[in-house]
C-alpha cells in the first residue's frame, strides 16, 4: 500500500504576527515555522504507524511550497516519509492547492491519502475534500482513529454529541485531527536518513486561484480582567449586565 | 603559512597573547538545519517527557529515571558523538555540545545524562581496548546500560589523586580485588557500569577499572539527600574486596589520574555548555512572568528594575555561550590538526581538548556563575512566587548550585586556569615572557592615545580587549616576579588572575561573535546584540580593574604599585557609555519575544 501525505507549512503557534502592505500580508521576519500539527502528529504519525505494522509499505509526502518549506519537509522524511514532493507553487487558496496536489498525485496510485483536518493559519480545512473530489476518491474527514483491514479503511469521527465508526474501501483520502495517532520526536537516525531521502521538486502545472485574500485583520488587543470576591456576586452580575452586556 | 593554517595552529592559553579573527570561529547562529533539528529533539524530548514529569524525578519515583534515560537512548540521544561502529552517530563535537546545552534545561535529568555520557562513557570509549570498547560502549550508547564514575571519597574530593581506595591481585592472578569507598556517585543507584578509581598496592598513582554492578563485592549506600537535583541518583558506593577481573583494568596501570584529568576536562565545558541551556530555560520563564505579572496596573516588564535584571541574564548567558562554542571549534580544530599529523582519532580528540583545558576550566566557572547569577534573579523578578516551591524558580534556583562544585570546585578550576597559563609558559609552549616585557616597557613611555586609527564598528572594543591583555600580562608578570614560587599559595592573588583571564576570554569571544554576526546578517538586524556586547565589555573591564588591584595591592609596594595602579587604569578604562539605554534595548527584545531569544 502506497501512502501519500499532505504537508502544510505553518507559523509555530506561539508567532507574533505582524502585518504588513497595509494589512494585506503576514510579515515572515522572525517567523518560525513549523509542519501544521493536524499534517505532523495525526497523518504522518499514523502513515508511519500503517508502514510499521506492515499495512503499507511506502509513504511519500507532498507539499505545495517554494524552496523556504524544504526544512520542514526533512524535518517530516527525519519523522519517517520516504519521498518528499515540493510543488514549486505558492498558493493560499484550498482549491488551488488540491488542484496542484491532484495534477501530481493523479497517476501515480496512491492507495491512502491522509492529510491534516486544517492547517492553523488559515483554517480552511477544505483542501482534502477538494482533493478526493479531483481524484475521484472516496472522502471522510475529522477522523480520530483509523484501521486497514483488506483494503478497507475503518474510520471513527466524531459528530455531533458521539462518534460514529465508518468503513469505506480504498483508494481514499481522509483528514485527520486529534486522537489518529500520538505525536512523536525525530530520533537521531531519523535525522540523519533524511539527508538522503530525496526532496524531489516538480514544476506546478498552472491554476487559478477561486479566491484571493483582500485584507487582514487582527483581533482586539486583549482588555483588563476584573477579579471579582466570590462573596459578591450582585456585583459580578451587575458588571455582566451593564459592561459586557451578556445578561 | 596561509590564513587556513594560522587558524588551525592556535593552541590552548594563547588568547591571552594573540588576536583572533572574527571569522576564524564558530558562532552559535551558524548552525546548520540538521543540527537544528537534532536541537529540536532535544527541546521536544525536555518539553514533553521532562518538564511534565519534574516534581515525579525529584521524588526519586522507582524506575522513572532509568526509563528516562532509555527513551533518550531510543531518540539516539546518548550517542551522539560516539562513533558509529559502536553504535553511535559520530557527530562532532559542537553537536554533542549543542546536545548538552539543550538538554541542560533539564534539571536533575539533565546530570544523570551529562554524568552517563561524560565520566560514565567516555573513559571506557578513550581509554578502553578493543574488547572494551566492544563489550561496554554499544550498550552505554544505546541507554540499555547506564554509567557511572566512582572517584570522590569522603576524604578525597579536590585531591583527587590522594583517594584511599586499594586494588590488589587475587591469588590465581585472575582478578583486582578493589577495598574502598566511593562517595557522591551521580547515577549509582541504577548504574550498571561504574568506572572505578583505586591504587594498585602501593602505587603513587590511582589506576582505573572497569566495574560491573554484579561484581562479587559491590554495594551501594542510600541515596544522599541533597539541597538540589534532588532526582539524580547519588549514593555512596562501597568495595568490599570487590573482585574485576583482571581484562577490565582500563588503560595502563597507575594511568588513572591521567585519565581523571582529561576527562574532565571534558566535562568542564560540557558542564558550561549544559549551564548555558538551562540560564535560557530561567530566562524565558522569568520573561513570561515579567510579561504576565502586574502590579500597579501594569506588567512589571514594563519596569526598569526587573528590565535591568531580564537584560544582564540575557548579557552574560550569550557572552559565556559565545565563548563556549568558540573554545569547542578549536578544540575539534586541534583535534583535526593532530589526526593530520598522524594521531589516532582518540588520542588526538583527548590531546585536542586537553589543548584547550585553560578554556575549559574558564567556561565551567564562568557559566556556572551566570546560571547562579541568572536563577538568583530569576527568583527576585517572581518575587514572593520565586520564593514558593510551587514555582519553577525554587527548583531552578536550587539546582544551580552544585554547578559551582562539582567537575572540580570553581576555586580548584580559577586556580588551575592560572597553573595551567604559567606551566605553559614555562614550557616554552607559550610566550607571555616577551609580551609581558614589552607592556612593562609601555608602563614608563608616553601612552599611545590612537587618535590617528580610522573608527570602524569595533575598534573601541577591539582595543580596549587589547588593552585587556596588556592589564593581565602586567600584573601577571609582576606576580610571578614578586612572589616566584610563593604564587602558588597566594590562592587570592590566583583567584584575582583568574577571574582576569576569565573576564578577558568572554570579553573577546563576545566581540569575535557580534563581529562576525554583523558580518553575515547586517548592523541592522544585531542591534542588541552590539548593546549585549558594549554592556559586557565596559562591565568587564570595571571587573578586570578591581581583580587587578586587589592582586597589586597585595604584593606591590611604593613607586612600582604607584605606577602599575596607573598602567592597570589605563589598560581598563573604557568610554562611557548608557548602559542602562542599552540593557533596555536588550530588555525590549526579549520582552516583545516573550522568550530568550538570542
Amino acid at each position: 500500500m502506497k501512502i501519500l501525505v499532505c504537508i502544510s507549512q505553518v507559523p509555530d503557534t506561539s508567532t507574533k504576527i505582524i502585518l504588513k502592505n497595509n494589512n494585506t500580508s503576514v510579515s515572515s521576519d522572525g517567523v518560525t515555522y513549523v509542519i501544521n500539527p493536524y499534517d505532523e502528529w495525526y497523518a504522518l504519525i499514523r502513515a508511519i504507524e500503517l508502514k510499521e505494522s506492515g499495512t503499507a509499505n511506502e509513504i511519500h509526502l507532498v507539499t505545495v511550497g517554494k524552496a523556504d518549506v524544504e526544512p520542514i519537509m526533512r524535518k517530516a522524511l527525519a519523522l519517517g516519509g520516504d519521498e518528499a514532493i515540493r510543488i514549486d507553487a505558492e498558493s493560499n487558496d484550498p482549491n488551488e492547492t488540491a488542484n496542484h496536489i491532484a495534477a501530481y498525485a493523479a497517476g501515480i496510485g496512491y492507495n491512502l491519502i491522509l492529510c491534516g483536518k486544517e492547517s492553523i493559519d488559515y483554517n480552511n480545512g477544505t483542501t482534502g475534500v477538494m482533493l478526493a473530489e479531483l481524484l475521484g476518491m472516496d472522502f471522510l474527514g475529522f477522523a480520530t482513529d483509523i484501521q486497514i483491514e483488506a483494503g478497507t479503511a475503518i474510520v471513527k469521527r466524531e459528530i455531533e454529541g458521539g462518534e460514529e465508526t465508518d468503513a469505506c474501501s480504498l483508494p481514499m483520502v481522509i483528514s485527520c485531527q486529534k486522537g489518529v495517532a500520538e505525536a512523536r520526536i525525530p530520533n537521531m537516525r531519523g535525522i540523519m536518513a533524511a539527508r538522503t531521502r530525496p526532496l524531489k521538486v516538480i514544476a506546478p502545472a498552472a491554476q487559478t486561484p477561486l479566491t484571493a485574500i483582500l485584507s487582514y485583520e487582527l483581533p482586539p488587543a486583549k482588555t483588563g480582567i476584573k477579579l471579582i470576591s466570590p462573596d459578591n456576586m450582585d456585583e459580578l452580575i451587575d458588571l455582566l449586565h451593564s459592561e459586557a452586556k451578556v445578561i | 603559512m596561509n590564513a587556513t593554517e594560522s587558524i588551525k595552529a592556535i593552541k590552548g592559553g594563547e588568547f591571552l597573547i594573540r588576536e583572533t579573527a572574527a571569522d576564524s570561529i564558530f558562532i552559535p547562529e551558524e548552525w546548520n538545519e540538521e543540527q537544528l533539528m537534532i536541537a529540536e529533539t532535544c527541546t521536544n524530548f525536555i518539553a514533553q517527557q521532562i518538564a511534565p514529569n519534574l516534581q515525579r524525578i525529584d521524588d526519586q519515583e522507582a524506575g522513572l529515571m532509568p526509563h528516562l534515560m532509555e527513551e533518550a537512548g531510543e531518540l539516539g540521544l546518548l550517542s551522539i558523538s560516539i562513533p558509529e561502529e559502536y553504535g553511535g552517530f559520530g557527530k562532532d563535537f559542537k553537536t554533542s555540545m549543542l546536545v548538552t546545552e539543550k538538554l541542560g534545561a533539564g534539571h536533575s535529568f539533565s546530570v544523570a545524562f551529562s554524568a552517563h555520557t561524560g565520566i560514565g562513557t567516555l573513559p571506557i570509549l578513550y581509554y578502553g581496548n578493543e574488547a572494551q570498547k566492544q563489550k561496554y560502549i554499544p550498550k552505554l550508547a544505546s541507554g540499555e546500560w547506564k554509567g557511572a564514575y566512582c572517584l570522590t571519597e569522603p576524604g578525597a574530593g579536590s585531591d583527587a589523586n590522594s583517594g584511599k581506595a586499594k586494588a590488589k591481585l587475587s591469588a590465581d592472578g585472575k582478578y583486582y580485588l578493589i577495598t574502598g569507598q566511593k562517595m557522591w556517585i551521580t547515577n549509582a543507584g541504577f548504574a550498571d557500569i561504574f568506572t572505578v578509581f583505586a591504587k594498585i598496592d602501593d602505587d603513587e598513582n590511582l589506576s582505573a577499572f572497569i566495574v560491573e554492578k554484579d561484581f562479587e563485592g559491590l554495594s551501594l549506600n542510600t541515596e544522599e539527600h541533597k539541597m538540589g537535583i534532588k532526582g539524580s541518583s547519588t549514593r555512596q558506593v562501597f568495595f568490599n574486596d570487590c573482585k574485576v577481573p583482571v581484562e577490565n583494568l582500563l588503560s595502563e596501570r597507575q594511568n588513572g589520574f591521567k585519565i581523571a584529568v582529561n576527562i574532565l576536562n571534558i566535562g568542564r565545558i560540557k558542564l558550561g555548555g549544559g549551564t548555558v541551556g538551562a540560564s535560557k530555560e530561567v530566562i524565558t520563564l522569568a520573561v513570561r512572568y515579567a510579561n504576565e505579572r502586574e502590579q500597579f496596573g501594569r506588567p512589571i516588564a514594563k519596569y526598569g528594575a526587573i528590565r535591568y535584571k531580564l537584560a544582564e541574564q540575557a548579557i552574560r548567558t550569550y557572552a559565556s555561550e559565545s565563548a563556549i562554542y568558540r573554545a569547542c571549534q578549536n578544540m575539534e580544530e586541534a583535534t583535526e590538526m593532530l589526526m593530520a599529523l598522524g594521531l589516532d582519532e582518540t588520542k588526538a580528540k583527548l590531546k585536542g581538548t586537553e589543548q584547550f583545558a585553560i578554556e575549559a576550566a574558564i567556561l565551567k566557572v564562568h557559566a556556572s556563575e551566570v546560571l547562579d547569577y541568572v536563577v538568583d534573579e530569576g527568583v527576585q523578578i517572581y518575587g514572593g512566587m520565586g520564593y514558593s516551591a510551587e514555582a519553577p524558580m525554587d527548583r531552578s534556583y536550587r539546582d544551580s548550585r552544585i554547578n559551582r562544585i562539582f567537575e572540580g570546585t570553581n576555586e580548584i578550576n580559577r586556580m588551575l586556569t592560572v597553573d595551567m597559563m604559567l606551566k605553559r609558559a614555562m614550557k616554552g609552549e607559550l610566550d607571555l615572557m616577551g609580551p609581558a616585557q614589552k607592556v612593562a616597557g609601555e608602563l614608563v613611555s608616553i601612552p599611545d592615545f590612537g587618535a590617528a586609527e580610522a573608527e570602524g564598528l569595533f575598534t573601541k572594543e577591539k582595543k580596549y580587549i587589547a588593552n585587556f591583555k596588556k592589564a593581565i600580562l602586567m600584573v601577571a608578570g609582576a606576580a610571578v616576579q614578586k612572589l616566584m614560587t610563593q604564587l602558588g599559595k597566594e590562592q587570592e592573588v590566583l583567584m584575582n588572575m583568574a577571574d582576569m583571564l576569565i573576564e578577558l576570554y568572554v570579553s573577546e569571544s563576545l566581540q569575535l561573535r557580534v563581529e562576525k554576526l554583523v558580518a553575515l546578517r547586517g548592523e541592522e538586524a544585531c542591534k542588541e546584540q552590539l548593546d549585549i556586547m558594549r554592556v559586557y565589555i565596559n562591565d568587564a573591564a570595571e571587573r578586570i580593574a578591581r581583580s587587578g588591584k586587589e592582586a597589586l595591592n597585595s604584593f606591590a609596594e611604593g613607586d612600582e604599585r604607584r605606577m602599575m595602579i596607573m598602567g592597570l587604569k589605563r589598560f581598563t578604562k573604557t568610554e562611557d557609555i548608557n548602559t542602562t539605554q542599552a540593557r533596555r534595548n536588550v530588555a525590549a527584545k526579549l520582552i516583545a519575544e516573550n522568550k530568550y531569544c538570542f
